[in-house]
């Protein structure tokens, strides 16, 4: 039995559109209590969070934990205490694992190595296909009965519209949502960053960002007839005005973005800096623009990490051969905050909604919002504090980040997840 | 004067008056070729390596030569017989290398941006002898010294350059010199083959290439590879040779004084015929010879001059 009362904070829940002050109060890892000025006895703790902001504990709907397979860059252990220190309570794991997870078994050992080792909720997302081949579905029914929330073969696209087709349909007979990394391989054909002027002068096969409008264009003409389709990883002005022309007319098509994808341009590659390298590649000023854009409208429903770790040896290599990908977890609360909320393109609970009751809602988790009777998942930020990006101190397995020496606003005070301090004062709680 | 880097890494980041520099040793260099004594004591004592992961006979054999002149020791590494096979990093070859003693490594590499990498892991000098797509910097040199022996100064001068400009490491750097000295350049080949927003260098883009050389000075022409019809990028080389290969018929259309050049090897019949090849016109072979002034220029200027190295 434990009991305790978090008072005096601003509670901002975009699910009830609340930003006011508000006591809460947890008893055994639940919210019991909502109000203002609630009284408890004299043996309850109380924790004062004066000054400080506390949002429904936010969710990444899109990150790579490499376990099982390259546990040298994350597991599960090091990529929820990332996630923690990042503010994040709740995490959806993509399955391009090795060995990929396709099947029962390997959604079972990320739920239960979970279970034993982590720090956070997380929720693994099961293959379309088998083998991420594209060819055959992989077994849906038996993963959604060990624990996985939804399906992609993100990083790969699954190119065979027919296949997509029967996995949507297949998909609709359990509700579950499928996320598409919508890149046409044809026309990205093994390029390495965004198809430009730039790429032209650095003499690096570019990648056309048609390569993923054609896609995004197909899933969504897929998606009017077959159900939900979720677009991972949004990258470009055509992608955005497309979902955004979809959305009006009803299809049921939801997408998101990650931080890279509204801070940074392919400027960030000159001097073949691999810490820029990613899939999809960053793009133009235009299209950072059309991605805020997107964000404020609506038409972008998440911000996702994207979170992808990787070795030095990994990344500290000739551009052709580095890998894809930028860690995210420990960036992207103080990246929305700095660059959407602070230049006032978005408001606190829009930009918050992203992270919370939005991706909740697509994955049909209980998760995202400030309920009575709920898992006590919480978030404590302050939000004027500014602090240092600083790689050497990620509690990720890997440093492979383009924001080292960024300077950001919005620092996690405490990460609460089930009613227990994961992180407190802004240290992580070793358990 | 003196050039700011300790690398050459392309043309791009050099000024006018760098490429100026490196042209003007050239000359220098072609006078000490042309004594009976042909070395000079330039670089004696230093240690350059050529460290090549794509097959080249000029260009390694033009830098080892360059060398030799200048009295450094030589060695060659070809990748098949290097540690890459066994799986270790460039970072790893070029600190090796470093530790026995090398002071100038030149790099060939079928990735953009190898020599960038190299550069900033080791003191010594990289000269980039041809990286990806992206520059092949003493190959537009050489260009443009034997433009210059040609015809005089680079300004004001019209350069046609024809062929595959997309996969072009050539034609990046000729364009990144040539705009640099104020010549004129317009880029000639196939829609399919030509870099998105390469108008932005300054050079101009044509698709018509009778049009283009009628008051060309030079007209550069680019190897055309067998592998770029295989992924779909023109139809066939008789169709490519019928729109874009330079032939005598053609030249009718041309200046008079037109000067046709190659970097090689040459595909004999598709981008450009026999007869203009071997004509009086073509300076495809006095382009090789100038080559090995041009390569010691840039070895003196980098590692003859600055003592550190």
């Amino acid at each position: 039995m434990s009991l305790f009362l978090l008072k005096n904070a601003v509670l901002a829940d975009p699910s009830s559109a609340l930003n006011e002050e508000r006591d809460i109060l947890i008893e055994n890892g639940k919210i019991r209590e909502v109000g203002k000025n609630i009284s408890v006895g004299p043996n309850c703790e109380k924790i004062d969070l004066t000054g400080k902001t506390v949002f429904p504990g936010l969710i990444d709907m899109h990150v790579h934990f490499r376990d099982p397979g390259r546990v040298d860059k994350e597991t599960i252990e090091t990529g929820t205490a990332a996630a923690a220190a990042g503010g994040f309570t709740s995490v959806a794991c993509m399955g391009n694992t090795d060995p990929v997870a396709d099947n029962d078994s390997v959604i079972e050992y990320i739920v239960s190595k979970a279970r034993a080792k982590g720090s956070v909720n997380v929720f693994p997302i099961g293959a379309i296909t088998k083998g991420l081949k594209g060819l055959e579905l992989a077994e849906m029914g038996r993963m959604l009965a060990a624990g996985a929330v939804a399906f992609s073969d993100d990083g790969r696209c699954v190119m065979d519209s027919s296949v997509m087709r029967h996995a949507l349909e297949y998909a609709r007979q359990f509700g579950a949502v499928l996320i598409s990394h919508s890149e046409d391989h044809n026309l990205s054909d093994g390029g390495f960053m965004n198809e430009s002027y730039l790429s032209t002068i650095l003499g690096l096969k570019g990648i056309p960002s048609l390569a993923e409008e054609v896609m995004v264009e197909r899933d969504i003409a897929l998606a009017s007839q077959f159900g939900h389709v979720h677009i991972a990883h949004v990258s470009c002005a055509g992608s955005v005005d497309r979902i955004r022309a979809a959305k009006t007319r009803g299809v049921h098509i939801t997408c998101e973005t990650a931080p890279h994808y509204f801070t940074l341009t392919e400027a960030a590659v000159e001097g073949y800096n691999t810490n820029a390298k990613m899939n999809p590649p960053l793009r133009s000023e235009r299209d950072v623009r059309a991605v805020i854009e997107g964000l404020k409208d609506g038409t972008i429903d998440v911000i996702a990490s994207d979170h992808a770790p990787h070795t030095q040896e990994d990344k500290n290599v000739e551009f052709a051969l580095a890998a894809n990908g930028i860690v995210g977890l420990e960036t992207t609360l103080g990246l929305v905050i700095s660059e959407l909320v602070e230049t006032k393109e978005l408001k606190l609970l829009d930009a918050i909604a992203k992270l919370t009751v939005n991706p909740a809602n697509i994955l049909g988790i209980k998760k995202g919002a400030v309920k009575v009777g709920t898992d006590a998942d919480l978030t404590v930020v302050d939000l004027g504090k500014e602090w240092t990006v600083d790689s050497k101190k990620f509690l990720s397995k890997s440093r492979n980040t383009p924001f080292d020496g960024w300077r950001l606003k919005g620092k996690v005070a405490h990460t609460i997840v089930g009613g227990k301090f994961v992180v407190k004062d802004g240290i992580f709680q070793n358990q | 004067m003196a050039l700011k880097s300790k690398d050459l890494l392309g043309l791009k980041e050099l000024s006018s008056g760098e490429i100026n520099l490196i042209l003007d040793t050239a000359e220098s260099m072609k006078e000490v070729l042309s004594r009976p004594m042909r070395t000079a004591p330039a670089l004696q004592g230093k240690i350059v390596t050529t460290l090549f992961y794509e097959p080249s006979t000029r260009t390694k054999n033009s830098f080892e030569t360059a060398a030799k002149m200048l009295s450094a020791s030589s060695s060659s590494i070809a990748a098949s017989t290097s540690s890459a096979v066994k799986g270790e990093t460039l970072i790893d070859t070029v600190k090796n290398l470093e530790a026995i003693g090398v002071n100038g490594i030149i790099v060939r590499h079928s990735m953009a941006g190898a020599p960038h990498l190299i550069a900033r892991n080791i003191s010594g000098s990289v000269i980039n002898a041809g990286d990806g797509f992206n520059e092949h910097p003493t190959q537009a040199l050489l260009d443009m010294f034997t433009m210059r022996e040609k015809k005089g100064p680079i300004k004001g001068k019209k350069v046609v350059i024809v062929g595959d400009i997309l996969h072009s490491r050539v034609a990046r750097s000729n364009a990144w010199g040539l705009l640099k000295l104020g010549a004129s350049v317009t880029l000639v080949g196939p829609p399919t083959l030509m870099p998105k927003g390469i108008e932005a260098t300054g050079a101009k883009v044509s698709y018509n290439l009778d049009e283009a050389i009628k008051d060309a000075d030079f007209v550069n022409v680019l190897r055309i590879q067998m592998e770029r019809q295989q992924k779909g990028l023109f139809p066939s080389l008789i169709e490519y040779t019928k729109l874009f290969g330079i032939t005598k018929e053609r030249l009718e259309k041309a200046r008079k004084d037109v000067v046709i050049m190659h970097p090689g090897p040459i595909n004999r019949g598709v981008e450009i015929s026999s007869d203009v090849a071997d004509s009086s016109r073509s300076v495809i072979l006095e382009q090789v010879t100038n080559g090995v002034a041009v390569r010691m220029a840039v070895l003196f200027l980098l590692m003859g001059s600055r003592g550190k190295n």
